[in-house]
């Protein structure tokens, strides 16, 4: 019996394993579908990655090599191209190329990481050409396979993916005509607003969607709308911009159709597992960390989440881990969700991870422990795209916690 | 060369008529319009194998029906399609429906539907629990099934194909003339002679008739729009569970389907473009609200896709099988119930086709087709054997309905040239992320196996180059 | 004098910046709630800078494209003249992260170095 599967070699897959190897666990699997490791990072070929970790700026395939370099220098065991498709507790099984491998391992961390909602999901009315590409097929596409995927553009949805291959598109001399954003502000970081959408002029449209998609084989045009609160379309607001190319860039769904197969709870929120503060599922040895988790904004945020998964993962192994009780944490009044859930009463000091639900300027987030005050922190600015956190160090969890936006 | 016989259209109706023509000792061509089979009207539809209750007692429908459900069941394991027979109910939710439920039972008997239950509402919510506790009263019909279209057209080609029947696709007929005994198609392909020739049309049946064919018809556009869940959804009812029909069809359902989706549609729309398969909102918010009548809980939520599909619906309202002139013959008009009726229909325009050309059976006749090895569905131990044979097949490439490249590229060997005909062979591309992961891989292994660039790898049509 | 407008992009705030200048000389920044943003005004009003990054085409190797980007950042307005070069540029294996492909590209003075290695 192995004692550790990592299921991913990404960004959170590399860092959980290193980590645990660094917590004295030599016996580790990371199996990785892709035929190398690092994941989707190898495609996110733009700059802005590794600033809290590294305190530089990388592209996503320099931030993965470092991982990936960390990872070798340890030894830890990998195999590539092995889709997983059965995980149960203490079992791994996967195909890949020489067969189908069943591996027993006291300890197993998920991090598959996320996909790309479709169009589908979005029931966007109009014909169905080529043409549309979710964000991430076209990043791929055009950064590691070095094609064209369109001339004129117009993108859907402001998520960074969306904004990133905004500039991309451009600089490789297509014309992005206009980003339509259904709610009325960016789920994006604002420094890819700037340099990626303004240092080209490239107009985004807020609370505006796509109403009608025309071509019968290829894309030959595309209509936006306003939308008015309800999200619903205004009649009369239409703009129609000839195009070949309809990009999709409306949010990210983390992948747990094998966890959930496994029986591990979700959250119906974050689409994730729900966890307690070591990252441990509602089942016995499997953990989770990044994307897979919940969707993060910053690759950083991913590793350090996953190291964390990783070193409890190892004191589980070595059965040096406590399951005591445990008290929720909820999320309420604006705050969307937390990570983790729960936290098992002896934890001590914790880092909470959560967004909030819509834009807030100038509140407070309140962290309260049964009705007991025990943080309040000003914030000036809150959006739903950027992951918040805060750190509650020294508490003796013997209630509930709640997180909320508070004006006072 | 003249052929014996040229069937016009390569949907469920043409290749169940190249099917059954292939039994006989005749050349046989199929020509094409669409650059695949299962281009339009069979392609998107409910993928129900219904049971007969529903057509008016004597018609053509009602009959072809019957037949076409008794084949597709008992055909299963001979051509090797994808099919569930998983029953259906109609369900009554008012007095007035009540007494219309007890019209419906008394026209299926008279139809010859087998084993018709009658539910009262607690037999109904014990069996499909996730149904509006509003019902009052279903009638349950056993033999209805649920079928991958794409599947069941495949196979009738692949087997007429084996029985040399040939293909000729991006053919579209112009013109057709009668010189003689002999009909002359002009077509975008080239000219074809034929002794007889078979219009399986689809929408475009009227254009083809009226070439040539003293008695004109016309053939109405109505389109249909759908919800596909995602197989997330798997249970959430387990048949198919229609409402009581109307005059404008047999009304919004929701079903399983074949490979485990759940699937909610259609609307019914007559339009005026025979090519008009865009959705749109109203359509779809019409589909989703009368769904939730049968079905309150039903989670639109894990909608993985929509689309539209177009019913070729004839101006008298039976099917137009017939010959009305010497040679050509009709098989038009065929909405539902036209895939269950397929190869019913290909069995009665086989015959017609070889009375007329006084054909004999072929001595040696293929009678089995084998579909694609479905990797993931295979026991651990077959799989293993499977992949240490060609280890293609562990090489998955679509995630989400987990097809490994050894389906692909056998998908592309039967003859899908496009993504759309890989995805509708195998599946790559079908599942929960609507080929966001393997569209790229898929067109590797196109342009690989088909030895063309990449920039040539088309969604379908000549004109949809994914890159450009 | 002259005003230009700046979305500041150290936050989530996106602060408004508002400068005021007079050729070279910056009158006054208004509309930051930090320092952060007085000090990102001048620099864009002055001598905007970006990272390039794009990729390259390869040859013998199997991998079609290699990632790059220009270190250090170059002029704003010289983006475009970079990337004529990046696209007529074809490397060929091996490369490691931080190979120069181009010294002083488009006389930026910035190199463009690898930021993915190559095997063949």
């Amino acid at each position: 019996m192995r004692e550790l599967v990592v299921i991913g070699g990404g960004a959170a897959g590399l860092a959980a394993a290193v980590s645990a190897y660094d917590s004295g666990i030599r016996d580790i699997l990371i199996v990785e579908r892709g035929t190398e490791l690092g994941g989707i990072l190898n495609q996110c070929i733009h700059n802005g990655f590794g600033l809290h970790t590294f305190k530089e700026e990388l592209t996503g395939p320099e931030y993965a090599s470092r991982f990936i370099k960390e990872a070798e220098e340890r030894g830890i065991e990998h195999v590539l191209g092995a889709m997983v498709i059965d995980i149960k507790p203490h079992c791994v099984t996967y195909v890949c190329p020489s067969g189908v491998v069943m591996e027993e391992t006291k300890a197993i961390i998920l991090t598959m990481g996320c996909r790309e909602r479709p169009r589908g999901a979005l029931n966007i009315p109009g014909y169905r050409p080529a043409g549309i590409f979710s964000a991430g097929t076209a990043q791929r596409l055009v950064n590691i396979e070095g094609y064209d995927v369109g001339k004129r553009i117009v993108i859907l949805g402001s998520g960074d993916i969306g904004l990133i291959m905004a500039r991309r598109l451009t600089l490789e001399g297509a014309k992005v005509l206009a980003v339509a954003e259904i709610m009325p502000y960016s789920g994006g970081l604002k420094r890819n607003i700037v340099q990626c959408l303004n240092d080209y002029s490239i107009p985004l449209y807020l609370s505006h969607t796509v109403v009608d998609i025309k071509g019968k084989e290829r894309v030959e045009g595309v209509t936006i709308a306003a939308v008015d609160e309800n999200r619903k379309p205004i009649k009369g607001s239409e703009i129609e911009f000839e195009c070949d190319t309809l990009l999709l860039s409306v949010g990210l769904l983390p992948e747990n159709e094998l966890s959930s197969k496994a029986g591990v709870a979700l959250s119906p929120v974050t689409n994730g597992p729900v966890v307690n503060d070591k990252l441990e599922t509602s089942l016995d040895g499997i953990f989770a960390a990044g994307n897979v988790l919940h969707v993060h904004d910053l690759v950083d945020y991913v590793s350090e989440e996953a190291a964390i998964a990783g070193r409890n993962a190892a004191e589980y192994i070595k059965g040096s881990f406590v399951e005591g009780e445990r008290v929720a944490v909820k999320a309420i009044n604006g705050v969307r969700y937390t990570i983790p859930q729960y936290i098992s009463k002896e934890a001590g000091s914790v880092t909470i991870r959560f967004r909030v639900s819509g834009v807030f300027e100038n509140k407070y987030i309140v962290v309260r422990k049964g009705d007991d005050v025990i943080k309040r922190i000003k914030k000036r600015i809150l959006t739903p795209g950027e992951m918040e956190k805060v750190e509650l160090s020294s508490v003796d969890f013997n209630d509930d916690i709640t997180l909320e936006v508070s004006n006072g | 060369m003249i052929y014996d016989a040229v069937i016009i259209g390569g949907g469920v109706v043409g290749t169940a008529i190249a099917w059954q023509l292939a039994r006989y000792d005749i050349s046989i061509l199929l020509v094409e319009r669409e650059s695949d089979f299962c281009e339009g009207t069979s392609k998107a539809n409910s993928g129900i194998v219904h049971s007969g209750y529903d057509p008016i007692p004597g018609s053509l429908k009602a009959k072809m029906n019957i037949r076409g459900n008794q084949m597709i069941r008992e055909l299963r394991d001979v051509l090797d399609y994808d099919f569930v027979q998983n029953g259906a109910m109609v369900l009554a939710f008012s007095k007035d429906e009540l007494v219309q439920l007890e019209t419906l039972r008394r026209q299926g008997i008279e139809n010859g539907v087998p084993g018709i239950e009658v539910l009262d509402r607690d037999e109904i919510l014990r069996r499909e629990p996730n149904l509006s506790k509003d019902v009052l009263s279903a009638l349950f019909f056993p033999t209805s099934g649920i079928i991958c279209p794409f599947s069941l057209t495949y196979a009738f080609w692949e087997n007429a194909h084996a029985n040399n029947a040939e293909a000729r696709l991006g053919c579209d007929v112009k013109n057709i003339e009668k010189n003689g005994d002999i009909f002359i198609l002009t077509t975008s392909a080239g000219v074809v002679e034929a002794r007889t020739v078979i219009n399986a049309a689809g929408v475009y049946a009227d254009l083809i008739n009226n070439m040539l064919s003293p008695r004109k018809i016309t053939i109405t556009p109505r389109r249909g729009e759908y919800v596909l869940l995602d197989k997330t959804e798997r249970g959430f009812v387990k048949s198919t569970i229609f409402q009581m029909p109307t005059a404008a069809g047999k009304g919004v359902l929701v079903t399983p389907t074949a490979h485990g989706n759940i699937l909610v549609g259609p609307d019914s729309v007559d339009i005026a473009d025979k090519e008009c398969t865009a959705t749109d909102s109203e359509g779809l918010d019409y589909v989703m609200r009368s769904a939730r009548k049968s079905a309150p809980e039903v989670n639109f939520r894990k909608i993985i896709t929509s689309f539209s599909g177009l019913r070729a619906h004839p101006e008298g309202g039976d099917f137009i099988i017939d010959m009305p002139l010497p040679g050509f013959f009709n098989a038009a008009g065929i909405e539902s119930p036209g895939l269950t009726s397929s190869p019913a229909i290909g069995e009665m325009v086989s015959e017609m086709v070889s009375d007329y050309l006084k054909a004999k059976k072929k001595s040696r006749y293929i009678e089995e087709r084998k579909g694609i090895v479905k990797s993931a569905l295979l026991p651990p131990a077959e799989r293993a054997r499977l992949i240490d044979s060609d280890s293609r097949y562990g090489n998955i490439i679509c995630r989400c309905e987990e097809i490994s490249e050894g389906e692909i590229v056998e998908a592309i060997r039967r003859g899908a040239t496009t993504l759309d005909g890989v995805k509708r062979r195998v599946r790559a591309g079908m599942g929960r992320c609507q080929g966001g992961f393997c569209t790229p891989r898929v067109m590797e292994i196109l342009s690989r196996e088909l030895h063309v660039p990449m920039e040539s790898i088309r969604k379908n049509n000549r004109g949809s180059e994914v890159l450009v | 004098m002259a005003k230009s407008e700046f979305i500041c992009i150290n936050c989530p705030l996106g602060c408004m910046l508002t400068v005021e200048y007079d050729g070279n000389e910056i009158i006054s920044v208004k509309g930051n709630t930090c320092p952060r943003g007085d000090k990102y005004a001048r620099q864009e009003l002055l001598a905007p800078k970006r990272t390039v990054t794009s990729t390259v085409r390869t040859e013998g190797s199997v991998h079609r494209r290699v990632s790059v980007k220009t270190v250090p950042e170059i002029p704003k307005k010289d983006i475009f003249r970079v990337m004529e070069e990046v696209k007529r540029t074809v490397v060929s294996p091996p490369l490691k992260i931080g190979d120069v492909i181009i010294h002083d590209i488009a006389d930026t003075g910035s190199d463009l170095v690898a930021t993915s290695d190559l095997g063949e």
